[in-house]
């Protein structure tokens, strides 16, 4: 079978699989796992990018999916009434006094002769500037937390249109990718796989922790969206005539209309990504990443700044992690930085890069929405499954229980096992790389 | 003429899957001498040293220790047969005392060493001295003798040095050649890569010279100071 | 009086905490060290294989105290220690036939193993979540107290407590016996050398007949030691909590990383850096400042350098300076 006729199939499996979601189970479900499948596409494209071009190992994709959630927040919500006057400009300056305190001991540290005196500079520099960056920050982060705790206590954002937070979020992740990518890469590849580990937490950590930006834990619910609301479409005369000449009551017919709305969005971008990401492939520059992947050292006696050319491409990758952030935060409409899961947002899309196929795009579409229709499926089965191999005992009996309530961990287990499987027996994927 | 002790027959092979090296190469050595292997750079005076340990694939040909055909072991097997090896770089184990570097070479070994370690401190009295310091804070010509030391260890019927003067200054160069002529004065049989082929010829009892991984020339060290063609070529005149 | 109360509010909140903490973090940080020295990588899944390790423990533990067996004022799982490090070893010894044997024989690049051993670790995860469910477990039982703050005062006078926790007193000491025995064997047994040997230089050591596969059998069963040990520590002296030890990849990381990866005497200085430094930094220090400033000029606030919340920042800033400035680490390690 030569390799189009067998992709062609691959994709056409796929699509098979979403058609008879819809068919037994319901459009809508259907529609709800094809969105989030388009997103986790777009996610596995930025990883592909990182891994599959440049052999870039990056675990805290979790952390930019998040700066891009965050991205939605801080642009599309409305500013809260105050705050800014109350504390705002004050938090603001405040880390900008804390970028200053860096970037200053950076300067000592580059600028004086090395030696006790440099380092008692940069101490001195580094400690006097984090208690002033505390001393202007804390009353002022005190002073916006107080402002109407129980429904807003944050900053709030710009109230621009949130279609305007994608870029954005990428923007923020490339900015968190390139101060890791500047430390760690060029070293050991295990460093930057530990050191995007710590980012990622520390990510989640600010997000649930710092309250005026985001709310913290407490969300923020209610995001403003790029589609029309189910509502308002219910209340439209012509829309609900539409939907009855399909034969749909309007109720259905809205949901799946902003659902569908929502697909075409995510294919746009994705397909523009796809392209964009094929292009970069077969581009010279495209080339070059994958000789320096397959021989570092040989590249870098040609003459090429392989540290710089990964960085590129590592802060490329990122910023596309970040846009699928926002996109599926715009999506849920809605930020909860308790949900942020590392095997959902990290692990998840390793495993859809490399069953899909590492270094391939088309793999990694194919392995992100293959992947994702897997995950959501899963535990069904398995809570099926555990049923059936527990239906035999005694209704009351412990271990019946407990089999049954550790069907949700099914998932750590059957992703794990399929990611090992895949790397012994077809480290390729399904759609290998060219 | 009686078998030599180790002889690599007519050798002929190369790395893995890759292009043929060495050509019908033959090299042996007998008790008693030092045989020596020189020859231009990438002449496969390595190469060929690594094929009678068992490093490259030798397709056609044979390598013999004592008679026995051992063509088919690994180094580590021909290790337990009796050869020592030293390789070129990486030969000792720098964080590790100069002890256990020698404890090391003889893993193999389940008797009681302490006697070789004995015999191993009279040939190089400066690794006695520094027993207790880690190898890799020695000088060049120091960690050579450790290298040497650590092979001598598992007491080899035969010694095999892969350029044991690389990088070190003449005046060590000097010394280590002689430690060499001592070691085979116990009868210890040895083969030796070398990159300074006048020096080299002179303590052999057997010369090789490879060009392009085949014999070019043969005979003893005298014989080949001696032959104008060889030291045209390269000796330098 | 003032100078003293001070000092023992210090050692109280600061110092004790630090110590049996930076114990349990270079238990772990010593295990990564080994695989990584002998392995070659960094092995994503110690966490879990600490969860796993501390998990049969728990179990045991629960058999026992089930069955009455205790011992006394020090807690049960001492006695389930040996049993749960035998579990452990199993557990790593057959992943590693099952799954990193292959990459070794096919010499496959580092990443590719950090990948597997992140596999490894979600099906431990799993596995350990599937067998005791992802809550807060406890298993201390015992004394609770060396010294309680109580009888501390009423022993000397003072108007701040000192309290040292069993669990406390047992990390130190235990770790201590552990790394005494390690380094021995390291540095003493034909075994442990070969390690070591094998560690310096891979070639070098097959050529003197040393068995890899030995090696790498002796490695993963001493790490299950470690391990476990780490594991069942620092869940007596915390709590158990299966999702807790992945978080704690991070300053083990960092230890071994600050310490000079592959390097055991830097994992056991790495692991205190790390605990001293998160605990200095997220602890509020209003107290000993109270008792040492003058009158008048006590600090209003708390005076905590950080919340708790980001004590994994503190790792992840001290890994990244040591990774800018000296990416051996502070022991030479054998990584760039």
């Amino acid at each position: 079978m030569s390799d189009p006729v067998k992709n062609t199939l691959l994709f056409g499996l796929v699509a098979a699989l979403f058609v008879l979601t819809g068919v037994f189970q319901s459009a809508n479900s259907a529609l709800t796992i094809l969105n989030m499948g388009l997103i986790s596409a777009i996610m596995a494209i930025g990883v592909n990018l990182q891994w599959g071009f440049a052999g870039l190992f990056n675990v805290g994709v979790m952390g930019f999916v998040a700066l891009g959630g965050l991205a939605a927040v801080l642009i599309a919500t409305p500013p809260t009434e105050g705050a800014w006057i109350a504390g705002g400009y004050r938090i603001l300056v405040a880390l900008v006094l804390g970028a200053a305190t860096v970037v200053a001991a950076v300067l000592v540290n580059s600028r004086l002769p090395k030696g006790r005196t440099r380092s008692l500079i940069t101490f001195v520099v580094l400690v006097g500037g984090f208690f002033l960056y505390r001393a202007v920050f804390d009353p002022g982060v005190a002073a916006v937390e107080a402002i109407n705790p129980a429904a807003a206590g944050h900053l709030g954002g710009l109230n621009l249109p949130i279609l305007l937070a994608w870029p954005v979020g990428g923007l923020l992740a490339a900015g968190a990718a390139w101060l890791i990518g500047k430390t760690a890469l060029g070293l050991r590849s295990d460093y930057l796989a530990i050191a995007t580990l710590g980012i990622a937490e520390i990510i989640i950590a600010v997000l649930k922790n710092e309250d005026w930006l985001a709310r913290g834990v407490k969300n923020v619910i209610g995001l403003p969206r790029p589609v029309p609301y189910e509502v308002d479409l219910q209340n439209s005369p012509e829309f609900v005539e539409r939907s009855a000449s399909f034969g749909l009551d309007p109720v259905t017919a809205s949901t799946l209309t902003v659902k569908l709305s929502y697909s075409i969005l995510f294919a746009v971008v994705l397909l523009t990504l796809l392209i964009m990401a094929q292009l970069a492939l077969k581009s010279p520059w495209g080339r070059m990443m994958r000789a320096i992947r397959d021989n570092e050292v040989a590249a870098e006696a040609m003459g090429k700044d392989v540290t710089t050319r990964h960085l590129q491409i590592f802060v490329l990758g990122s910023a596309i992690c970040g846009l699928a952030g926002a996109m599926m935060t715009t999506l849920d409409g809605q930020l909860t930085p308790g949900t942020y899961q590392p095997l959902r947002f990290t692990f998840l899309i390793w495993v859809m890069v490399i069953v899909g196929g590492s270094g391939n795009n088309f793999g990694a579409v194919l392995g992100g929405m293959l992947i994702w229709f897997f995950w959501v499926q899963v535990e069904p089965i398995g809570l099926w499954l555990m049923e059936v191999i527990t239906s035999g005992m005694a209704e009351d009996s412990g271990l019946r229980k407990h089999l049954l309530d550790s069907a949700a961990h099914m998932r750590l287990l059957t992703m794990g096992l399929i990611l090992l499987l895949v790397l012994r027996f077809s480290p390729r994927g399904l759609i290998p790389e060219k | 003429m009686a078998e030599p002790f180790l002889i690599g027959d007519t050798m002929t092979g190369g790395y893995g899957k890759g292009p043929d090296i060495l050509h019908e190469c033959t090299i042996a050595v007998n008790p008693g001498e030092i045989a020596v292997i020189v020859g231009p750079n990438g002449a496969g005076k390595s190469t060929a040293m690594k094929a009678v340990f068992g490093m490259l694939d030798v397709r056609s040909g044979s390598v013999r220790l004592d008679g026995e055909d051992i063509t088919g072991l690994s180094p580590q097997a021909r290790v337990v047969k009796g050869m020592g090896f030293v390789p070129q770089t990486n030969n000792i184990f720098t964080s590790m005392t100069v002890e256990e570097n020698l404890e090391m070479g003889a893993f193999i070994r389940r008797d009681d060493i302490s006697g070789t370690m004995e015999q191993v401190y009279d040939l190089f009295p400066i690794l006695k001295e520094k027993r207790y310091q880690a190898a890799g804070e020695l000088s060049g010509g120091q960690r050579q003798q450790v290298a040497v030391g650590r092979a001598l260890m598992t007491q080899p019927k035969v010694l095999m040095l892969d350029e044991p003067t690389a990088g070190v200054s003449p005046i060590v160069m000097d010394e280590l050649f002689d430690r060499i002529i001592e070691v085979s004065r116990t009868g210890l049989p040895i083969l030796m890569v070398e990159q300074n082929a006048r020096q080299a010829l002179e303590i052999a009892d057997k010369g090789y010279v490879l060009v392009q991984g085949r014999n070019a020339y043969t005979g003893t060290g005298k014989e080949l100071l001696a032959d104008p063609e060889v030291r045209k070529s390269f000796l330098g005149g | 009086m003032d100078f003293l109360n001070a000092l023992v509010a210090l050692s109280n909140f600061v110092l004790i905490p630090a110590i049996a903490y930076g114990s349990q973090l270079a238990l772990g940080a010593l295990g990564v060290t080994l695989i990584y020295g002998i392995l070659r990588f960094s092995n994503f899944a110690h966490g879990d294989t600490m969860a796993f390790g501390a998990m049969i423990a728990v179990l045991v533990t629960w058999g026992l105290q089930g069955m009455g067996v205790g011992l006394g004022p020090l807690p049960t799982a001492l006695l389930a220690l040996p049993v749960a490090i035998l579990g452990c070893m199993a557990l790593v010894l057959v992943t590693d036939r099952l799954v990193y044997k292959f990459y070794r024989e096919q010499k496959a690049k580092p990443v590719i193993l950090v990948i597997v051993s992140m596999g490894v670790m979600f099906i431990m995860n799993g596995v350990v979540r599937f067998i005791i469910g992802p809550n807060d477990q406890k298993f201390a039982d015992g004394e609770r107290f060396i010294i309680s703050a109580r009888e501390f005062k009423q022993l000397t006078g003072l108007r701040e407590g000192l309290a040292i926790k069993t669990t406390q007193g047992i990390t130190v000491v235990v770790a201590v016996i552990a790394v005494v025995l390690l380094f021995w064997f390291l540095n003493r047994t034909r075994t442990g050398k070969s390690m070591r040997a094998y560690s310096d230089n891979e070639d070098l050591a097959l050529l003197s007949g040393i068995n890899p596969e030995r090696v790498v059998m002796y490695t993963w069963m001493i790490v299950a030691a470690l391990a476990t040990v780490a594991g069942v520590l620092y869940g007596l002296d915390k709590t158990f909590k299966p999702f807790v030890y992945f978080q704690l990849l991070l300053p083990i990381f960092a230890s071994a990383i600050v310490g000079g990866l592959g390097n055991p005497l830097g994992a056991i200085a790495g692991g205190f850096v790390i605990a001293f430094s998160e605990v200095t930094i997220t602890y509020a220090w209003k107290k000993v400042l109270t008792y040492l400033m003058p009158e008048g000029l006590e600090p209003s606030g708390l005076v905590q350098l950080l919340s708790t919340d980001y004590k994994f920042a503190v790792s992840f800033v001290i890994l990244l300076i040591v990774l800018l400035f000296k990416p051996t680490g502070l022991f030479k390690g054998k990584a760039v």
